[in-house]
């Protein structure tokens, strides 16, 4: 039996706006190495938060210890406290599997699967059985396919392959199927990246979309793509996190000397 | 018997005339599938029944409520199962009375209590918070972890039954006479109270014929077969490696027995007619016909082996060298053959060990006798020819003769097991050094 | 400055010395390609006298010659009673019938040795021709027709031109009274070749003009349905498992270093190790498809997980983390997308360990599948033999025609190789994935 708390962790949360996750003093060892040192942050519910930093600084490596991506590293060792509503995501009785339904992640290259459009973003709902006829999956496909802004583009074509997409379409693919699944939290690791100036606006604008009903945590190595799309920021160096605040107060009148040079270009 | 036909999967009325066990074998297996067929169809109907659904709310799906009170009903009587399996090999009197009530009642009663006690509980259990989940992948896990093993297995298999034979061989014939004896003649022992001394067990002939023959065909092998790869990589356009690669890689792909008809039809004969012309005796099973074509069968063995080898060079250190006006020639033989050497003694190793395993081109176009020779143009006999002829045919299980093609499996083991060993693991540190 | 110069001219790049050091060079690289070139086409001219020496020998035994007799189906021999009853006509001795075609075809001959050797030139399976002929058509019976029956072995072989004409009676096989008959027969344009069908669907025999290969192959084809069954699910599951799932410790490495090795185990070691397991320790069948099945199997595991294990590597690591990141356990990430994707590799690398279990033999002859086996196995537990024995066998049979039969058989067994190997190259070249 679970508690209600544990509960919540997988099936959704009752809380009205406020803090959804809670980290506290986290570490990660990829084996002798300290890749993340005493990192707490509290990331707001319905808000876009972006982690900057120079490379390697280990704001990747936070956002893979959010949906618990990091166990797939054998190596990997994570100590401290991460709270999703209330309860540790990596407490005994959190189902890791679960916890990644309810925190979804787009991926810095784009990655849909070498099936059909449909077939890619109806994976989730099926696994997880979350329609109950032919119908209702049909519905949820398009209707993600619209949130992800992709649907005039690729209606006509749902059943060719996802891979023979343009890359910003393979993101948006890759965005509308993590939305199928129906999570609280999308975690975007750098997700335009790989992208074109053209397609890297219609995702940030995007993104901007999709924060009325989801929290969104993007790491992204672009400050102005910081400050056009996320409400708060948290600076990361050498795997500590230097400075959190909102957005504009960061990059306008920083408080460590560190985030000032990194946003003045100085380093980085 | 009945119980490895089981385990197999064989009607076990093939092998054994044991009706009964038989006949009450296949309806007792019906019956638990249907039970757990069932389970399935009630577990899953359960499980829509109570899971409640709501649009963030993520349960097990029913059919994973299904799989896990199959599971629930098979996995006990299986195990239970082997456990009667076992028992059955056991050497116990299985025709008094009470061993064959156990037999014949308890342990099918037993099975059946057992599904049925599984479908109760796990169906009993199902609720929207179970983690059937966990239950089904442990399950696959466990059979995932038992497929590997196999391999593990069988290699116990084979160290244990070659093993257990040789001990016995040895209780028969010492074992100086096998590793030091001169003289070979197995067949003379057909007095059963003089086995061992009368029968020679001396396996030196056969180690220096099956030497010979493998280093006439690794004479052949390895000058063919790393020029190819040399001119391959280095030298061939893309549309002749296109095509004279799989030509090659078609010699690899024969199967021996054909390489054994060729050099005990073709080639010995030739060898043979081509001595008479010269006025040289040559029999016609000589070892060079044998060592020839077994070489012709390795040559994309090695080239292959080199070509990988070869690619591995880094091209800077060709670069270094042409920068300095070095020919193509040049930089091969002088930096890049130097630079490669350890992988290749690396494939040489893995050739030669192969050569040695290598049963049917020797088996029929190489002697029976053994010949304590270094003549090439005479017949030898090797460790594999003598394995073949010591155990096909009829033969009595515990006799020195039988006991020795076992002994003589094992020294063929240890030894391409640690030609096999050094060689990747010179290869392997020569990847690492270019890495 | 100019004795410099002068000096660099004598030493350097444009002193004469240098040019023709040059020349010389570029003669060494012309030369070392051509070394390199020659390797090849030594190779694959090897190749070409194997396969030429294969097909120029085995061609014939797709053919056959019959030679056509009046035969009377006289109603005394068949069936004297008169009441064409189907036991009876089964019964009855037909080769009378070919004895009195020839006996009036050849009235002159007279004497017991004469008429056996005439009874010779066709083969002692002919009445079972005339046998079914009968059983087909009772309306036969008292009618005299003519049939083309299949020739005896020396006739044959004379007719194909493998006995020579112009040597001495006393070293010819066919002598000059037979050579009389045949040109009689010849001349009246009785003997006839055609397409030997029943070199495709009659079993082993001893007559070299009856033996056929559908026995072999049907064996060859229980065996290697056996081996697919055991090695393809065991092999994929391992593989998932190494690649997959397994966390780095003791066991993964010690089943990684003891697949590699089983990988370079001399097949013959197997062939023990059924032996000792499958037959002494199991008491499974001898000479059966299953035991061979089961060991080829064993033997074939390592290929099949090294192949599998590369094509599931290279399945780039963006699809699990997708899979993952939507909620997929390692499970489903696993068998939903991992193993479709890499299943092209995965049965490409099957059936080349398929193709080489099928070119096995020497294994096979450790578990008794040498026996002699004329009736075509019906199952998995029938003694059989497969294909590659078959041809082991007949390599090893003293008639001249049997050294057709070989080469014709092995012809027959590259053809399998051949489709087999074919259809894993379209196979990886159809759905072979650049990531």
């Amino acid at each position: 039996m679970l508690t209600q708390a544990e509960a919540n962790v997988e099936n959704g949360p009752d809380t009205g706006n406020g803090v959804i996750i809670s980290t506290r003093d986290v570490n990660v060892y990829y084996g002798d190495n300290h890749a993340l040192q005493g990192v707490s942050l509290d990331i707001n519910k319905h808000q876009v938060t972006s982690l900057i930093g120079p490379s390697g600084c280990g704001k990747s490596t936070y956002l893979r210890c959010l949906n618990r991506m990091n166990d797939t590293v054998d190596s990997c060792r994570v100590t401290g406290e991460i709270l999703l509503d209330g309860v540790d995501i990596y407490g005994p009785s959190v189902d890791e599997v679960l916890l990644r339904a309810r925190v979804g992640m787009v991926f810095q290259k784009p990655n849909p699967f070498p099936k059909s459009i449909y077939d890619n973003v109806a994976y989730g709902p099926r696994i997880h059985g979350l329609a109950d006829n032919k119908d209702d999956l049909d519905e949820m496909v398009l209707t993600s396919l619209e949130k992800a802004g992709l649907i005039k583009e690729v209606q006509d074509r749902l059943h060719s392959s996802g891979t023979g997409l343009s890359g910003g379409q393979q993101q948006r693919l890759c965005i509308a199927r993590a939305l199928a699944v129906r999570p609280d939290i999308i975690l975007m690791d750098e997700p335009c990246s790989a992208l074109d100036p053209i397609a890297t606006a219609k995702v940030e604008e995007l993104i901007d979309e999709l924060k009325e009903n989801y929290t969104i945590i993007i790491v992204t190595h672009s400050m102005q793509q910081a400050a056009r799309i996320s409400q708060r920021t948290a600076f990361f160096h050498l795997g500590e996190i230097v400075e959190t605040g909102d957005t504009e107060k960061l990059f306008t009148s920083p408080s460590d000397k560190r985030t000032q040079g990194y946003i003045t270009g100085r380093f980085g | 018997m009945t119980c490895v036909a089981r385990l197999f999967h064989l009607p076990s009325v093939l092998f054994t005339n044991e009706k009964e066990t038989v006949m009450s074998f296949y309806p007792l297996v019906i019956v638990l599938l249907l039970m757990s067929a069932a389970g399935y169809w009630f577990g899953s109907k359960k499980a829509l029944r109570t899971v409640r659904k709501s649009s963030n709310f993520l349960t097990p799906r029913p059919h994973q409520f299904g799989l896990y009170v199959v599971i629930w009903s098979l996995v006990p009587p299986v195990i239970l199962g082997v456990i009667w399996a076992v028992l059955q090999t056991t050497p116990l009197e299985t025709d008094t009375g009470a061993m064959r009530q156990i037999d014949q009642v308890v342990f099918p009663v037993m099975l059946l209590l057992a599904t049925g006690a599984g479908l109760y509980f796990s169906i009993l259990r199902i609720n929207p918070d179970l983690r059937v989940r966990k239950t089904i992948e442990g399950l696959v896990y466990v059979l995932l972890i038992l497929a590997s093993i196999i391999s593990i297995l069988t290699t116990l298999g084979i160290v244990l039954s070659l093993l257990f034979e040789t001990i016995q061989f040895f209780g028969k014939v010492p074992m100086s006479e096998f590793f030091f004896g001169l003289n070979w003649s197995p067949q003379t022992a057909l007095r059963a109270d003089q086995v061992g001394s009368s029968g020679a067990f001396g396996s030196i002939p056969l180690f220096t014929g099956t030497l010979l023959i493998t280093f006439i065909a690794m004479c052949v092998a390895v000058p063919l077969g790393l020029l190819s790869a040399v001119y391959m990589t280095e030298y061939a356009s893309n549309r002749f490696r296109a095509v004279v690669k799989p030509l090659l890689e078609i010699l690899a792909g024969i199967p021996t027995v054909v390489y054994g008809f060729f050099a005990a039809l073709t080639v010995g004969v030739f060898f043979r007619d081509l001595g008479d012309s010269l006025g040289i005796d040559v029999v016609s099973e000589s070892a060079l016909a044998a060592g020839v074509v077994m070489g012709m069968m390795i040559i994309p063995f090695v080239s292959s082996l080199s070509d990988d080898i070869i690619m591995a060079v880094p091209q800077s250190l060709r670069d270094g060298s042409y920068g300095l006006g070095a020919t193509k020639s040049e930089t091969i033989r002088k930096v890049i053959l130097p630079a490669a050497l350890p992988g290749i003694v690396g494939a040489v190793l893995l050739a030669v060990s192969r050569a040695i395993g290598e049963t049917m081109i020797v088996v029929m176009a190489a002697g029976f006798a053994a010949n304590l020779t270094a003549n090439p143009l005479e017949a030898v006999t090797t460790v594999t020819v003598q394995i073949v002829g010591l155990l096909v045919g009829d033969q009595e299980f515990d006799s020195a003769k039988t006991l020795a093609a076992f002994a003589l499996a094992l020294v063929l083991f240890i030894v391409t097991l640690c030609l096999n060993v050094i060689a990747l693991m010179v290869v392997r540190k020569y990847r690492e050094e270019y890495d | 400055m100019t004795d410099q110069v002068q000096e660099a001219a004598g030493n350097g790049w444009q002193s004469e010395k240098f040019i023709k050091n040059l020349a010389k060079r570029k003669r060494a690289e012309r030369r070392f390609r051509l070394t390199g070139l020659l390797a090849i086409l030594t190779a694959l001219t090897l190749l070409g006298i194997l396969l030429f020496s294969i097909v120029s020998k085995g061609h014939s035994a797709f053919i056959q010659t019959t030679i056509t007799l009046d035969i009377t189906f006289a109603e005394s021999v068949i069936d004297p009673n008169g009441n064409r009853d189907a036991a009876e006509l089964r019964g009855a001795n037909y080769a009378k019938l070919v004895q009195d075609a020839l006996r009036e075809k050849f009235p002159d001959v007279k004497g017991r040795r004469d008429l056996r050797k005439l009874f010779s030139l066709i083969s002692n399976d002919a009445d079972s021709a005339l046998r079914e002929m009968v059983e087909n058509d009772p309306d036969l019976i008292g009618k005299t027709v003519p049939v083309a029956l299949v020739a005896g072995d020396d006739v044959d072989m004379l007719k194909k031109g493998y006995i020579d004409r112009s040597l001495a009676e006393d070293d010819r096989r066919v002598k000059d009274q037979e050579l009389a008959w045949l040109d009689v027969l010849e001349a009246e344009g009785d003997i006839e070749t055609r397409f030997n069908s029943g070199f495709f669907t009659n079993g082993d025999s001893r007559e070299p003009e009856k033996a056929g290969i559908a026995g072999a192959m049907v064996g060859s084809f229980y065996t290697l349905i056996v081996t697919m069954l055991i090695s393809f699910p065991i092999g994929v599951m391992t593989a998932i498992y190494l690649e997959e799932f397994a966390t780095k410790n003791k066991l993964t490495d010690l089943i990684e270093v003891n697949i590699n090795n089983l990988a370079a185990v001399p097949s013959i070691v197997f062939g023990l190790l059924g032996l000792a397991i499958f037959l002494n320790f199991a008491h499974l069948p001898r000479s059966a498809p299953i035991v061979g099945g089961l060991t080829l199997a064993l033997m074939t595991l390592p290929t099949i997980i090294i192949a599998a294990r590369a094509a599931i590597r290279a399945v780039p690591d963006s699809i699990r983390q997708a899979a993952l990141g939507l909620g997929a356990s390692n499970q489903q990430a696993a068998f939903h997308h991992i193993l479709p994707l890499s299943m092209p590799g995965i049965l490409t690398g099957t059936i080349i360990g398929l193709s080489q279990a099928l070119g096995e033999t020497a294994p096979l002859l450790m578990i008794g599948m040498v026996a002699f086996i004329a009736d075509i196995p019906g199952g998995f537990s029938d003694p059989a033999t497969v294909m590659p024995v078959q041809i082991f066998l007949w390599a090893d049979s003293p008639e001249r025609a049997f050294v057709e039969k070989t080469s014709g058989a092995i012809m027959v067994l590259l053809g399998f190789l051949i489709i087999m190997n074919a259809f894993a190259i379209v196979l990886r070249k159809k759905f072979e994935r650049r990531w």
